[in-house]
This record gives C-alpha cells, sequence and structure tokens, in this order.
C-alpha cells in the first residue's frame, strides 16, 4: 500500500447505497470480473466503461449503506480503485472495504471540494485529501494503526493467514 | 434527560464481557469472541477467502448456522451455483446447521425461532439485517463475506464499541398501530445516517409490552438507521419465548440504570397513526392517512420479507383479508418468513384466505424484497410492501416507487388497488 495515492476522481452524491453500486439481480455472480461491468450502473452508469486502474471515488455522505454484499467493494477492487473517499461511510460497506484492501477514507467535507475528472490525491499519513487540480484540501483523521496494518497487509485474508502460519498453519479448535 | 452517570449501556457489557474486559467505552477496539455466525447465500463469498487464508477447519461448527433465503429454491443457474459451493464447503469443513431447502427460512427468522441467538451473545451475520437479533438482548450485527471467513477461522472480530441512543417509548398502540409503524416513525426521526456506528437500545414501558415478533420489527429496521446493532434488554418475554427453543443458556445482561448514552429520545406513542415511508428513502416518513388522500396507485403489493412476515403478521393480514379480495390490476404477492411459518397457515387456513382473495401465497423466501428473485417491479409502476427498504432499485427498476408500511396497511392497499389507512378497512 503506498501512504500517497493520486488519481482521476469520479464524484457521487450522498446515501449512495449499495443497490446503486451493485444492483440485487447481480448478487448471485462472483467473478468479480463481471461484476465490475455492472459498478455503479444505477447511480452513475457511465462509470464502468469510463473508469481506470487508480482513479478515485468521492462521494457525500453515507457512501455504502443498506446491504452487506462485498460484491460493491470487490467491483470496485476488481476495476483498481485507488482509493473510496467520502464524507461519510456505512458501517458494513467501510469494513468490507478495508478487509479487502482498499483504502477507505472518511473526510467529512470532501465531497464539496471535487468535481469529477479533477485529480486527487489522498496522503493516508499526513490525514489530507487535496483536489490537485484546484488546490483545495481537507484534513481527516489518520487511520487507527490496525487498520493501516490491515491494509500494508493488502487485506484481511492476508493478515489472517500471517496469523494462522506463525500459530502453525491450522485454527484453533472449539473454546 | 439524559443519564450521566458513568454506568454500562447493553452495548457495553455485552462487548466487555465478549472481550474478556472489565469494562469498555465507546470508542475503543475490542476483540470480541463470536458466539453466534451465521450465513447465508453471500456466505459463497466465505469459502474461498477461508481457504486462501490458509484455514483447515471451522474454529465452532456447533456456533454457525448456514441459512439460504433470497434464492430458494435456486431461481437461477447462479443462485444454484451459490448453493452447491455452500453445499459441498458445509460438508467439506463440517457444517452441521445448513437450512436447506424444504427447512428453509430467511434467515434472521432462522436464528430467532429456533433459539440460536440468547442474551448476552455478540452474534454476526453475512446480511444486514442481523441487527433484527439484537432483540434477544444481544449484539447482532451484518458482516461481510471476507470478514466472515476471518470469524470462521478464528472464532472472533474486532469492533469498535458504538456509542448508544437510547429509544424510550411509552403509551399505547391506538387500533391500526403496529410496531411497524413505531419503527418507522423513530427512523422518520433519527434518519438514515443518525445512528451510524451507534447501537439503538429501545426501553420504555410500550416496548416492556411488546411480544418479540414485534421486538424483532423494530430492531430489524435498526439497519436502516446506519446502526450497528438494535437492542432491546432481555426480560421475562425474552426468556419465555426462548425457553423451549434456546440452544445455549442466556446470559442475561441489562444496562446499569446510570448508563451513558449519547442521545435519548423519548416517544409517546398514544396519539401516533399509521406511518408509512415514501419513496425513495425509509426515513421519507408521512402519516399514512395524509399519503392515502393522495390515491397512489399499486401495482404490486408484498406481506413478506425479515421485518414482517411471521404467523403474527400473516394472521393478521388475513383476519384483514378475509371476505375481500385483492383489487383489480394489483399483484398480491405473500411470503412467510420461514418454513415452519408456511406450515402454520396451511393449518390455520391462512393461505386459503390470500388465494380465495386473489393473492399469490409462495414458499418461504426473501421474496420481492431485494429485486434479484421474484416480484420485481417495472420502471413505472408502484408496490406497498411490509419490507425495509425502498430506495432507488431496491425491487428492480431504479424509477419503481415503494411505500414501507406495516403488514395490515399493506392488505388495506391491496383491497384499495392504491396506498391505503388499514383503519379504513376496520
Amino acid at each position: 500500500m503506498r501512504s500517497v495515492i493520486e488519481g482521476k476522481v469520479w464524484t457521487l452524491g450522498r446515501d449512495v447505497d449499495t443497490d446503486q453500486i451493485i444492483s440485487g439481480k447481480y448478487l448471485t455472480v462472483i467473478d468479480p470480473n463481471e461484476l465490475k461491468k455492472h459498478v455503479f450502473e444505477i447511480a452513475l452508469p457511465e462509470f464502468a466503461a469510463g473508469a481506470r486502474a487508480g482513479d478515485l471515488i468521492v462521494a457525500g455522505e453515507n457512501f455504502g449503506s443498506g446491504s452487506s454484499r462485498e460484491h460493491a467493494p470487490q467491483a470496485m477492487r476488481a476495476i483498481g480503485v485507488g482509493a473510496v473517499v467520502a464524507d461519510s461511510f456505512a458501517r458494513i460497506f467501510f469494513r468490507n472495504a478495508i478487509n479487502l484492501g482498499i483504502p477507505a477514507i472518511e473526510a467529512p467535507g470532501v465531497r464539496a471540494i471535487f468535481a469529477t475528472g479533477a485529480i486527487g490525491r489522498v496522503d493516508l499519513t499526513a490525514g489530507r485529501v487535496t483536489n490537485v487540480t484546484t488546490g483545495a484540501s481537507v484534513a481527516f483523521p489518520p487511520l487507527p494503526h490496525h487498520l493501516l496494518d490491515l491494509l500494508e497487509a493488502g487485506g484481511l485474508v492476508e493478515k489472517v493467514r500471517r496469523e494462522l502460519e506463525a500459530r502453525g498453519g491450522s485454527s484453533p479448535g472449539p473454546g | 434527560m439524559t443519564a450521566n452517570g458513568g454506568g454500562a449501556t447493553l452495548a457495553e457489557k455485552i462487548l466487555a464481557r465478549s472481550g474478556g474486559l472489565e469494562r469498555v467505552v465507546p470508542g475503543q477496539i475490542v476483540e470480541g469472541s463470536v458466539d453466534l455466525a451465521m450465513m447465508h447465500e453471500q456466505g459463497a463469498q466465505t469459502v474461498a477467502p477461508f481457504h486462501q487464508m490458509g484455514a483447515q477447519r471451522v474454529w465452532d461448527p456447533d456456533r454457525v448456522v448456514i441459512a439460504i433465503d433470497h434464492w430458494v429454491p435456486a431461481s437461477t443457474e447462479g443462485a444454484a451455483v451459490l448453493h452447491r459451493i455452500l453445499r459441498n464447503f458445509a460438508s467439506e469443513v463440517g457444517l452441521p446447521h445448513f437450512y436447506d431447502v424444504g427447512r428453509h427460512g430467511i434467515c434472521h427468522q432462522i436464528l430467532a425461532e429456533d433459539g440460536w441467538v440468547v442474551p448476552g451473545d455478540l452474534a454476526v451475520g453475512t446480511d444486514s439485517h442481523t441487527n433484527m437479533l439484537g432483540a434477544m438482548g444481544a449484539v447482532a450485527t451484518g458482516i461481510g463475506p471476507t470478514e466472515m471467513a476471518a470469524v470462521l477461522a478464528l472464532g472472533r472480530l474486532w469492533l469498535k464499541v458504538p456509542p448508544t441512543i437510547a429509544v424510550r417509548v411509552r403509551g399505547k398502540f391506538a387500533p391500526g398501530v403496529t410496531a411497524k409503524d413505531l419503527v418507522l416513525r423513530i427512523l422518520g426521526e433519527i434518519r438514515t445516517t443518525g445512528a451510524a456506528y451507534r447501537a439503538v437500545e429501545f426501553s420504555g414501558p410500550t416496548i416492556e409490552r411488546l411480544s418479540m415478533p414485534e421486538r424483532f420489527t423494530l430492531c430489524n429496521m435498526t439497519t436502516e438507521m446506519g446502526a450497528k446493532t438494535g437492542m432491546v434488554a432481555p426480560d421475562a418475554t425474552t426468556l419465555d419465548y426462548l425457553a423451549p427453543i434456546a440452544k445455549r443458556p442466556p446470559r442475561p445482561l441489562r444496562p446499569d440504570a446510570d448508563a451513558t448514552y449519547e442521545r435519548t429520545i423519548d416517544i409517546d406513542v398514544d396519539d401516533m397513526p399509521p406511518m408509512v415511508a415514501c419513496p425513495y428513502s425509509p426515513d421519507n416518513v408521512r402519516p399514512l392517512s395524509e399519503v392515502a388522500r393522495e390515491h397512489i396507485r399499486i401495482d404490486q403489493a408484498f406481506l413478506g420479507s425479515c421485518t414482517n412476515a411471521r404467523i403474527e403478521d400473516l394472521r393478521e393480514g388475513a383476519a384483514l383479508m378475509k371476505g375481500r379480495q385483492v383489487a383489480k390490476g394489483v399483484r398480491f404477492i405473500v411470503t412467510p418468513a420461514s418454513t415452519k411459518i408456511f406450515d402454520q397457515c396451511l393449518k390455520e387456513g391462512i393461505a386459503q384466505v390470500f388465494t380465495d382473495a386473489g393473492a399469490v401465497f409462495t414458499n418461504s423466501s426473501c421474496s420481492a424484497c431485494f429485486g434479484g428473485n421474484m416480484g420485481i417491479l417495472a420502471p413505472e409502476e408502484a408496490c406497498a410492501s411490509s419490507s425495509n427498504r425502498n430506495f432507488p432499485g431496491r425491487m428492480g427498476a431504479k424509477e419503481a416507487r415503494i411505500y414501507l408500511m406495516s403488514p395490515a396497511a399493506v392488505v388495506a392497499s391491496a383491497v384499495a388497488g392504491e396506498v391505503a389507512d388499514p383503519r379504513a378497512l376496520a
């Protein structure tokens, strides 16, 4: 994980729930490369075809509310989204994104300083999101250490794999 | 009035015990040991990460429930594949508590009616409405499938201790008013983000009088408030409900009298009318009678979902339906929350009442609630629904309009062919 992430920004409004990220009709799709064709089909239809690896998503309040579907961040990971920055997140989406190794940054006020097409820069350690195009920026409280560790490991799978390996390769027994 | 005496809320007490700690405070990160883990179809996405983690076995197979519910029986090839992955995984790692087709039901209802979650538990599930089980006096919350893989491997997960919002309710429901109307009313106040990352603790004389099914409805929709969990402190009602079915001994905890709440909301339901959540958000709540005056035509009515498809809901709906007909041009879908409830409806003649009226009475599943299985709406259409979400695209087309209401109001709307107040039928 790089501590500074820079990319082209796509903006979304507030209350973009997971139905608007990946519609319920695609929930039986588990191939991320198929899912990514339908990401934001309701909220931002031009995204799936236009997005490139490294692009950033900047959203308003309550991003990712609604269902627990991991299809939403899975699809974003398949596209290679560099980071998701929002005024605020719904809790399950936030956990899912971090667990998949996608930096999810809560930066109140961030939506107001971006328009689609701007270049954004996220400094994870300094805790600042900057609109490189306009120079505007907002600060955010840096992620707690255990979440930075999780991102550093590349996500939860790798973190647990290391933990189990350190223990000798198997899960603990009951109790 | 906010108590501020340094005592612990119910969520704090449960998370402290779960983390093996004397005391926890909001914002603190706790490694909690999980008492119950539930997976539905989304659990199919747990299998690959579980293997990639190098896990060999599940921490405690007797604490894992698999309940398929979104597409039951499989309605697409994709769904059939998800079910197959789960069945194979369950036999490979030895997970005996699999509610397969024929014993199936909506995952949360299965956990409730078979006593899988007991007071004091930390329960997690791969569905956002896992909050419903907080009605047992537990911390119950939704997680994603990768996180579930870690829970299956380790039996624990990290949680940030949430601040708690107290919702204290007094007064008596007027005729035609239900727990659904109450939770919609509260949603209108807390809104969809007001309880984000927080626990919602319901208390007060009205809550104490509510049955467990009513408490399930309340806690279910704390998900729409953004809450981590919604809960009711366990009492005699909880313990009586669980006595014949509990899978493990309850460990009831109650909040301290001097617990510190972030915010306290006081509600008096004495004069509260039936409510409705209008498109396109569950917090767009208005008195139902006011919306009914706009004569909003509906194309579909749905009595189902984890929020409101228990036997009590279906009995109430059938009592209103009896002797009446579904309006011409309305498709009325009735879907019990579990196979047990389905069977009970057959025994009591409830299924017959609905089919006589021209409704379609389906086997148990999530049905029309989520727009991926059946009862899908076309762009111009409107639906009166007892479910929990009405975001754009929730039941199909993004333009389709969903009105969320009580089971009685759904029946009244199906009869009238438009959004209707159930008191007009009584």
